[in-house]
Formats: C-alpha cells, sequence, structure tokens
C-alpha cells in the first residue's frame, strides 16, 4: 500500500519532448514507473525513445492508453491549459512539476479540476515517489527506499536532505510527496495527511514546511483533531525577514502571520514532534515508530 | 514585484477608476509648478516602496506653491526604512467626509481573489481585522464568472446606505477587479476611497503588488520596475537569474532550491552564527550561475566564510565544481570557503575540486558548524 501512486499507475507524461521533459521521462522510465504516453502537440504518432507512444491532445492518449494519471513539465505559459486538459481527459491524478505559474492562473484550474474530480499535486513541486513502486516527478530515486514513513514538504531539494538522511538511517518510506511552494496549490497538507492515515503500510508522517500562509496551522489542527498515527514537523525560514519573498512565491511572511514560531507553536499544541535541524527527524521518528 | 503609488494610480485611472489629478516631480521647483498650476492645495507624497511613508514624515498637505515647494525639499532625499526618496507625487489634495477600504488579495484559503471592504478606512486594514474584525466584508470573487454586478452592489451598500452612492461605489469594484486582474496583481489596494461634502467618490490612494510570475507575459507591467528602490546585490542577481535576499550576518550562503536554502540558514543559526543572505541558485544550474553567485556574495565585505550546500537532483554537482573552479580562478577568494555536495554526479565534483585545491564535504551540519567556526573566527584555506 502506498498513497496516490502505485504499480498500478498509468503515467502521461505532457511535454515529453521538451527538455525537461525528456530527461526525466527516462528517469521515470528507469525506476519503473509505467509510462504508456506522452503528449506533445504536433508530434503525435511518433515514438518517444522508440518505444512511448506520443499523442497531439490528453484525450487522444487517455483514449488509446488507459492512463490514469499525468504529468506536466510544460513551461509557465502553457502550464494552465495542460491543467485544464488533464482534468477534461479523465485522468484522476495530475501532477504539475512547473515552476513560475502566475497564480491568478491557477484560480481559474483549480475549482475546474476540483469539479472533474481530479487530484491535483503541485504546480511548483517536485511530484511524488512511492518507493520500489512508481515515481511521478522529479525525486530522485536512489535517495529513497521503501518502509513506512510517510514523507509531505512544500519544498524540492530540502525533501530530498531529509529522506536522504531518513534512508541513511534506515527509516524507509511509504510515499513521499511534494506539494509545491506557491501560494495556490492543488494539494494541502491535510489532503496528503489524511491519505497517510488511512493508509497501513504507512506508520508515522514527516512533514516539512515552510514560513508564509497558514497551511501548516491548519494541518497541526486537523494532526491533533483527526490523526492517530505520529507526526514529526520541520518549519524552514525561522531566520527569514518579514516582507521578503524567500524564493517560493509562497514563503513570504506578511504582518504577523505566517511566521515559523508561530508554526513550530502549533505543532507542539498538536502534540507533534518539532524537528529543529533535518537531522532531527530521525530520532523524534525512531522514537514514535 | 512593487510599484509606485502614482503608478498604481494610472492603472486605476485607466480602467475608470476616479483619482484626484496628480503628477510626480523630481525636485522642489517641479513640484511648486504642479501645485501652481493647480491652483488649489495640494498632498506631496514620498514615492518609495514602503509602508508607513505617513509615519515618516513623507506625506505632507500644502496650502499654497510655496509650501510644496518647501515639504517636497524636506521629503526628497529622506530616507524611509533605508530607502531614499527620489521622487514625490504632487496630487489634489481632497476634502473628506468619509473614508472607505477597499482591497483584493490572492487568498490561499479559498484560493480566489477575495475583495476586502471596510467603512473604517484610511487605517491599517489588518489591525481592524484583528480587532474590529465584523467591520470587514470579505467577497470571492469566482474568476470564472468575473465580479457579478450583486457582489459589487453588495460591497457598495456595505460601504453607503444611499442607494446612488452604493452603486457608485459598486462601480469602482468592478473597475479595481479590472484593473487587478489585466496587471496580473496579487494586491489592489484604495485606501481610502474617499467620500467628498459634495458626494463624489475619488481614490485618494492606491497601492498595487503585482505577482512576479506574471511579468514575462507583461512587459508593460514589468517596464514600471524601479531598480532605484532595491539593494544594488538584489538587483545585479535578479538579472543572473539568482534569488538574492541580503540579510545582516557573515556567512555567505549558495544552497539550490528555497526550501534547502531556508534550512541552511536556519542551521546557521542554530549553531550559532548569522546568515549573511538568502542565494538560491534554482534547479537547473549551469557553472556560470555558480559565477555569478559567488561574485554577488563575495563582493559583501561583511562576508566572512563561504558555505555552498548543494543536494544535486536535477542540479549537476559537477556543474557546481567547475563554476566554484572558474570563479575562483577568476578573483582568488579572500574568504574561507566550505563545501558541502551530494548526488547527481557527486564523484566528478569531488574530483574536479580536489584536483583543483577545494576540501569537498558530504554531510549537511558538519559542513554548517565549519563555515559558522570559520566565520567567527576567520582563517585561510
Amino acid at each position: 500500500m502506498s498513497v496516490f501512486i502505485d504499480n498500478g499507475t498509468r503515467l502521461i507524461i505532457q511535454g515529453i519532448t521538451g527538455r525537461d521533459g525528456s530527461f526525466h521521462a527516462r528517469q521515470m522510465m528507469e525506476y519503473g514507473t509505467q509510462v504508456v504516453g506522452g503528449v506533445t502537440p504536433g508530434k503525435g504518432g511518433q515514438r518517444f525513445d522508440d518505444t512511448v507512444p506520443i499523442f497531439n491532445t490528453m484525450a487522444e492518449a487517455v483514449r488509446e492508453t488507459g492512463a490514469n494519471t499525468s504529468v506536466i513539465y510544460v513551461p509557465p505559459p502553457f502550464a494552465a491549459d495542460a491543467m485544464l486538459e488533464a482534468a477534461d481527459s479523465g485522468v484522476k491524478l495530475i501532477v504539475c512539476i512547473t515552476e513560475g505559474v502566475p497564480v491568478l492562473d491557477m484560480t481559474l484550474v483549480y475549482p475546474f479540476v476540483r469539479e472533474k474530480g481530479a487530484r491535483l499535486i503541485g504546480p511548483n513541486c517536485p511530484g511524488l515517489i512511492t518507493p520500489g513502486q512508481s515515481k511521478v516527478g522529479i525525486i530522485p530515486g536512489r535517495i529513497c527506499t521503501p518502509g513506512n514513513v510517510g514523507v509531505v514538504s512544500r519544498s524540492g531539494t530540502l525533501t530530498y536532505e531529509i529522506v536522504y538522511q531518513l534512508t541513511r538511517a534506515g527509516l524507509g518510506q511509504s510515499t513521499c510527496v511534494g506539494i509545491g511552494g506557491d501560494p495556490i496549490n492543488g494539494t494541502s497538507f491535510i489532503d496528503v495527511l489524511r491519505a497517510f492515515e488511512a493508509d497501513p503500510d504507512t506508520k508515522a508522517v514527516a512533514l516539512m514546511g515552510e514560513i508564509g500562509g497558514t497551511d501548516e496551522q491548519e494541518a497541526a489542527e486537523f494532526v491533533k483533531e483527526q490523526m492517530t498515527k505520529p507526526v514529526v514537523g520541520f518549519i524552514a525560514g525561522q531566520t527569514a525577514p518579514p516582507g521578503r519573498r524567500m524564493g517560493h512565491a509562497g514563503a513570504i511572511i506578511s504582518g504577523s502571520s505566517g511566521t515559523a514560531a508561530e508554526k513550530i507553536q502549533s505543532f507542539k499544541d498538536a502534540g507533534m514532534g518539532v524537528a529543529q535541524r533535518p537531522i532531527d527527524f530521525v530520532t523524534l521518528l525512531q522514537e514514535r515508530m | 514585484m512593487n510599484i509606485h503609488e502614482y503608478q498604481a494610480k494610472e492603472i486605476f485611472r485607466a480602467h475608470g477608476v476616479p483619482i484626484p489629478p496628480g503628477e510626480v516631480a523630481r525636485t522642489p521647483e517641479q513640484a511648486e509648478e504642479i501645485a501652481a498650476r493647480y491652483g488649489k492645495a495640494v498632498m506631496v507624497k514620498a514615492q518609495v516602496h514602503a509602508g508607513g511613508r505617513g509615519k515618516a514624515g513623507g506625506v505632507k498637505f500644502c496650502k499654497t506653491p510655496a509650501e510644496a515647494r518647501e515639504k517636497a525639499a524636506a521629503i526628497l532625499g529622506m530616507q524611509i526604512k533605508g530607502l531614499t526618496v527620489e521622487q514625490v507625487l504632487v496630487t489634489e489634495a481632497a476634502d473628506i467626509a468619509s473614508e472607505a477600504y477597499v482591497g483584493i488579495i490572492v487568498d490561499r484559503a479559498t484560493k480566489k481573489p477575495v475583495f476586502m471592504v471596510s467603512a473604517a478606512g484610511g487605517i491599517d486594514i489588518e489591525e481592524v481585522a484583528a480587532t474590529t474584525p465584523e467591520k470587514i466584508l470579505y467577497v470571492p470573487v469566482d474568476v470564472r464568472y468575473g465580479l457579478r454586478s450583486y457582489q459589487a452592489m453588495q460591497m457598495g451598500f456595505f460601504l453607503h446606505e444611499d442607494v446612488k452612492r452604493a452603486r457608485a461605489a459598486a462601480r469602482i469594484m468592478g473597475q479595481l477587479y479590472e484593473a487587478f486582474m489585466a496587471s496580473g496583481a496579487s494586491l489592489a489596494e484604495i485606501n481610502p476611497l474617499v467620500l467628498t461634502p459634495e458626494g463624489e467618490l475619488i481614490a485618494v490612494d492606491g497601492k498595487m503588488v503585482i505577482d512576479d510570475n506574471e511579468l514575462d507575459r507583461r512587459p508593460e507591467i514589468e517596464a514600471l520596475r524601479d531598480d532605484s528602490s532595491e539593494e544594488p546585490s538584489e538587483v545585479e542577481a535578479r538579472l543572473a537569474n539568482l534569488t538574492f535576499i541580503k540579510l545582516e550576518g557573515n556567512v555567505g550562503c549558495v544552497v539550490n532550491g528555497a526550501g534547502l536554502a531556508m534550512a541552511t540558514m536556519d542551521l546557521v543559526k542554530y549553531y550559532g552564527g548569522e546568515p549573511a543572505n538568502f542565494l538560491d541558485i534554482g534547479g537547473s544550474s549551469n557553472p556560470e550561475k555558480v559565477v555569478n553567485a559567488l561574485r554577488i556574495i563575495t563582493s559583501d565585505p561583511s562576508v566572512k566564510a563561504i558555505l555552498f550546500n548543494i543536494f544535486g537532483g536535477i542540479t549537476r554537482t559537477d556543474d557546481v565544481a567547475n563554476g566554484i573552479v572558474t570563479a575562483t580562478k577568476q578573483n582568488p577568494l579572500k574568504v574561507p570557503i566550505v563545501i558541502r555536495l551530494t548526488g547527481t554526479n557527486e564523484e566528478i565534483a569531488v574530483k574536479i575540486l580536489e584536483d583543483n585545491g577545494f576540501a569537498a564535504m558530504t554531510d549537511m551540519d558538519a559542513a554548517v558548524q565549519k563555515a559558522v567556526q570559520l566565520a567567527t573566527t576567520g582563517g585561510a584555506r
């Protein structure tokens, strides 16, 4: 078991012939993900690396392959349309890796995807991986190992760092989900926590948050009210100055809200473990499992 | 991206929002000339990207052109939150019967643009939200339908009982929404929206923040950028496609990824040091980016040690190693450097570094501790 993806995931790659799309298509195929097709308008009928069929549209790709998931590597100006097209094609999981999607585009995409009954992860996220089964996105496969820790994070390389430290300490992962660092994203911490709570293979959860917004506080509330499994949290940006956007569009402290101190306090109030440093996840999780 | 009040007002005006006449002056004489032409009392307002201009003495009421010159002379060159005032807006002063607040933000919770309106205008809306939340009406807008008339009227009636005034206010809501959407804004604000004794509604102050991700497709908005109101090193970094924010400490940090960059800064602090900056070289780094990053960091005299923390995923660590070697050949380092890298092509990177006399580390905590210690004690490479 796992959450969102497993060896039944049948994946279409939107933007499979682009620079990032082609590189990561090969990485995912090497990892064992079932890549059943790609979409690049105008290249329909060709094959990617002589194996994967390319289609002009998502509708055609889904009809021909029975895909249930798509991953998006198209440039920011086209990302909103790619997400809408994926939702319209009937796939139930859409993962948007693209960084730099205008937030107003997301105000248009989000309600549409929801009404289609699909789950969107991202944008501006590293995707997800169920070690040993499937990876959708860009999380390096070799730093992960199968196990019982569910990982959910707003960041990319920070997630790799922590997963790498977990793996070195012998703590394998059920699924790692990067929800992305933008102000509006398709899947929240709570959505992933709910899935981990229901997943029999997940015994504990590692949650990596950042400054900005109130997602972490809401997640803490959820942990307190509805979770039986232990959760350990971390907040990046304790030294960030207010009013400055720290790289991620969502990572900005406005007024008194969204500070690291406020988020850490909400974790403590929820009875969660609080990692001061990335390495602290190891002992805090071991104590709780 | 922040834009100036006068720029926001020009956008609002282009969408029909009633704005009192105003022009920008860069000298006291220009301010006097503008005021003389208007022939009535004016406000002279500092144009800087900082809140609290009024409290800092950057906004003044002037009855005569001579007074406008005098006040402009005092405001021009003034420092507000570390920024030098280089221009002032000279605008006709309004008579005020009452003031309201109207703002739109992109709300993370509802995932929609949300209007916030309040009859308690002219003051800090965050304070109103904290102390008397019932005085604010929130109206989320589904962008697929746009702002509907009934929503605009609901806000109009929240501010004014009189139907004529409610309609006039509703019209301004619609115009502000158009300006917000057409500019790719993440915030648009009229504070205050003034009702004059004659019963006219006018926007006396305007503010807009643009989503940086919109700028590529809106060159006319990008053209409003004012480099002089940014830290010079941050401008240089932006032009080199790096995300850089200058801080007060002495450990210069070069990291890939925003989350890891923040976590690295936090770890510097944890081990007793102070980060000199936030610097994210991004995902698909090339050696050139590293060269630029090092140039920007080493030009800060307060940096006493440099820390690289690279987790190679998309980023190839050998690219980073090559960048370090190239940069330090061009400009030999005067401060010690600690390099931590792991991930994609790590073996190649370590060999490149060792062949050029650098040591590479793989453990993040050990690297941060070493950098903090070197920044504190100095010491040669």
